[in-house]
């Protein structure tokens, strides 16, 4: 009953109207940030934290200003990937593989809708779990340690192979590509520099957000420029109002990636992208009927509604213990501090109104999302109908700007151009360019926590072996590839039959 | 077509809006991560000087992350030497990575302005350690010294390794290369390790995790400064237990190394002005910093010196040759 009482509380603070317009504003900002290739949930808040200053905001209003463009970037990031095959931030690269193929298929105002449900339930259980067993969570989630975090990520890249449609080789050979570009630049544990040719540009390592804007977005509009040379043409644009039964077949898939994409998001040190990474794979391995990677509704609502609950998800770590779960969390714990707010195990007692308000503006949050999100589907699908002379450039603009404004540096401008001209040959092969992404993004924590775990061993690797966390999910791994064996041989039956 | 180019518009009008914000006045690089004690420097400044009118607008705070700083620094002498609009967050941490070699240049690539505070280091272990005193848990060390895992937030050979390592030493302890050390990303991350049993002993600033002091979560065995700190004077110095080592870890800044004489004063005199506002020491206080100025040509020096002492002391345990 305590919870409910606070929770109401909460309410009433969230219900001001100060609050409220926030709120509103909030979601609005964050959906068309997260949209906009390269800009992400991180930039967007933390670009909006001067001007909570400048408006003068209290710690709770700023706090609920931030959640929401955090939670609208969340929902914004799957409008670029579905339309344009582009994600607009990181976690939304898994929505690329079964949105774009809707979209293709003159479905995305479907694709739209069912992605702004899953976004919509994902992020509504993760907030009830975060009203319901925030403390409890937290005090679990400290118990991971390094070992079971390298095995979280072990888990990630055994699943990777059987994520793309194309040939489970040619994936792994791409996260391999991913993970070998993930180790340029300097070694965070020792400061050493590798694979930079003494080129102080490289020190930084790529920054998964440049390669990704490039191999995506860059390589879009080479394929572009070749289509159009041989004549081809965009996407259909289809029609402009989702069909409500196409919602209904995300909906299992969004309630399982959600619970996956909470547990991610929950642990500090895993994220947003390992959950919608790890939620797809899931729905693939369990339902997949030889359709995901080509439109398959599962397939967009499983990721979207891991994304969104892991974003939740890290707001515990951060409420309760004052550790960043993501670099967003970690960006609106700055800010906390800057408000003389100590985060930490204290600040449920005391600033009861500032966690509870917050809870509360992220219920109305994802009210408004979807009640935003729903109606600008039409308008969002319009996009389509753009003639791309005026598309295309838009793109490459929006591009170099939100590199620009992340980096600062007109290096990462030829980087971007180069992960550009990268993706267009992968493309050519044949090769699915998510894995490359993931090997990028996932690679460096996973080698960071397989160091922490040996330097506490004193070098001894039997430490991976020794934790029952680590051990449970070196099982479920196992046990998760032979059932992708298990259905893939019985899949194989009745195919050579009904092909041809 | 009203609707498309409404909705171009939005666009259009949605990112002039979004990158026209931070081509504003004046920028502070954090070199690390955000959340940390860089970017909290950069951050609490940041908001002071505009507040304080000492700068146009808002101060945009970048966080450039990477080798304990050596990226941004990199970045900084490559790109940016002459910027004069560019100031970057720095402190012992970093001084310490260029005592032993491991930026891209040494001090005088970059010209020092000042320091306006000092976060104090300390030992702490979890609430239920069986170490109750600095002399137990270097004790314990002593008879074996891989018996404890210690960890921070920097690399091994960093400014929270060496701060242990110079209590070791202090203790008596010869084989400082045989206790284990774990970096993780910040105070707090290594604290929560802490909590889970991964790790035994966190090295640590106060500031950082005084959020667990607070709460009882951890127990802390010393802080390493003269005297007892202002917001927690009941926690026991390592001086008072007769282990004669502080370790402070001063917060200031540098700019590019081609930044004119005056823009270099410009600044020097801002971030005076801001130390002595009534703002700078109340935030300083509450966040477990306790302030100290250094500015100019004194923090040039005070800095050429400090990088000689931290070359001796890496040396002595082993960090560099």
């Amino acid at each position: 009953m305590d919870i409910l009482n606070s929770l109401w509380a909460g309410f009433a603070v969230a219900a001001l109207p100060i609050n409220l317009a926030l709120i509103v504003g909030g979601c609005f900002a964050g959906t068309l940030i997260g949209a906009l290739p390269g800009l992400g949930p991180v930039n967007g808040v933390a670009i909006l934290i001067p001007l909570t200053f400048a408006f003068g905001l209290d710690a709770t209003s700023s706090m609920i200003l931030l959640s929401a463009v955090y939670y609208g970037c969340m929902y914004g990031g799957r409008i670029s990937a579905i339309l344009l095959n582009i994600p607009g931030d990181e976690p939304a690269i898994m929505t690329t593989l079964d949105g774009f193929p809707m979209a293709r298929k003159g479905q995305a105002a479907d694709a739209l809708a069912i992605s702004g449900v899953a976004s919509f339930i994902g992020a509504t259980l993760a907030t009830i779990g975060l009203t319901l067993f925030a403390p409890l969570l937290a005090k679990a989630a400290i118990y991971f340690g390094p070992a079971d975090y390298f095995a979280l990520y072990v888990m990630a890249f055994a699943t990777i192979g059987g994520i793309t449609g194309s040939d489970p080789r040619k994936t792994l050979l791409a996260a391999l590509l991913g993970l070998m570009l993930g180790t340029v630049g300097l070694d965070p544990s020792t400061g050493v520099a590798r694979y930079t040719f003494g080129s102080f540009n490289l020190y930084d390592g790529f920054d998964p957000i440049v390669a990704l804007v490039g191999l995506f977005a860059i390589s879009e509009i080479l394929f572009f420029l070749e289509a159009r040379a041989h004549g081809g043409g965009l996407v259909p644009k289809g029609s402009v109002f989702p069909r409500f039964s196409r919602i209904r077949e995300g909906l299992g898939a969004s309630f399982r990636g959600s619970i996956i994409g909470f547990i991610a998001g929950i642990l500090p040190g895993a994220g947003a992208s390992l959950g919608a990474v790890m939620s797809y794979s899931f729905e693939k391995r369990i339902s997949d009927k030889g359709t995901f990677g080509k439109g398959d509704p599962r397939g967009v609502a499983a990721p979207e509604a891991g994304n969104n609950a892991a974003s939740g998800g890290a707001l515990i770590p951060m409420l309760t213990l004052g550790v960043p779960g993501s670099g967003t969390t970690a960006v609106m714990l700055a800010m906390l501090i800057s408000l003389n707010i100590q985060p930490g195990p204290l600040l449920f007692q005391r600033s009861p109104d500032l966690v509870w308000g917050l809870v509360a503006a992220l219920y109305l949050a994802n009210f408004v999302l979807l009640v935003l999100n729903l109606p600008l589907i039409g308008l969002f699908t319009r996009v389509l109908g753009l003639p791309a002379w005026g598309l295309m450039p838009l793109v490459v603009a929006i591009s170099y700007l939100g590199v620009y404004a992340i980096t600062h540096a007109a290096f990462d401008l030829m980087v971007m151009v180069g992960f550009g001209i990268l993706g267009f040959v992968l493309r050519k092969l044949d090769f699915s360019l998510v894995p490359v992404v993931l090997g990028l993004l996932l690679g460096m924590d996973m080698e960071n926590n397989l160091r922490r775990a040996l330097s506490i061993s004193g070098g001894d690797f039997l430490i991976l072996l020794q934790s029952p966390i680590a051990l449970a999910i070196y099982a479920l791994t196992a046990a998760f590839l032979a059932l992708s064996l298990w259905l893939s041989r019985r899949r194989m039956m009745p195919i050579p039959e009904t092909e041809d | 077509m009203i609707w498309k180019l409404n909705g171009l518009k939005v666009a259009g009008i949605g990112a002039a809006m979004l990158f026209a914000l931070p081509a504003l006045g004046a920028e502070c690089i954090a070199p690390a991560d955000p959340g940390g004690g860089w970017d909290f420097t950069c951050r609490e400044v940041g908001r002071l000087l505009s507040e304080e009118k000492l700068v146009d607008g808002n101060v945009q705070v970048t966080n450039m992350p990477g080798g304990v700083g050596a990226v941004a620094w990199a970045n900084v002498a490559s790109k940016r030497a002459d910027d004069p609009e560019l100031i970057v967050a720095t402190s012992t941490v970093g001084v310490t990575q260029i005592a032993q070699g491991k930026y891209p240049s040494d001090i005088g690539t970059m010209r020092w302005l000042a320091m306006l505070g000092a976060d104090v280091g300390i030992i702490a272990v979890a609430k239920d350690s069986p170490y109750e005193s600095l002399d137990q848990l270097l004790e314990a060390l002593k008879a074996d010294p891989a018996s404890v895992v210690t960890s921070g937030s920097t690399g091994a050979g960093g400014w929270d390794h060496i701060r242990l390592m110079m209590l070791a030493q202090a203790a008596g302890i010869e084989d400082l290369t045989g206790i284990r050390w774990v970096q993780f990303d910040g105070g707090g991350p290594a604290v929560t390790q802490m909590m889970g049993g991964q790790v035994q002993v966190v090295s640590a600033d106060l500031g950082e995790i005084k959020g667990f002091v607070e709460s009882g979560d951890i127990r802390v065995l010393a802080v390493l400064s003269d005297q007892p700190v202002s917001a927690f004077p009941d926690l026991p110095t390592a001086k008072s237990q007769g282990y004669d080592v502080t370790g402070y870890n001063w917060r200031g800044f540098y700019t590019g190394g081609d930044v004119s004489d005056e823009d270099y004063q410009a600044w020097v005199d801002k971030l005076q002005k801001l130390y002595e506002s009534d703002g700078w020491q109340e935030t300083a206080r509450s966040s477990g910093l306790e302030p100290i100025w250094r500015g100019g040509q004194e923090f040039a020096d005070y800095v050429a010196q400090q990088e000689k002492e931290m070359a001796d002391i890496s040396r002595r345990i082993g960090v560099i040759q």
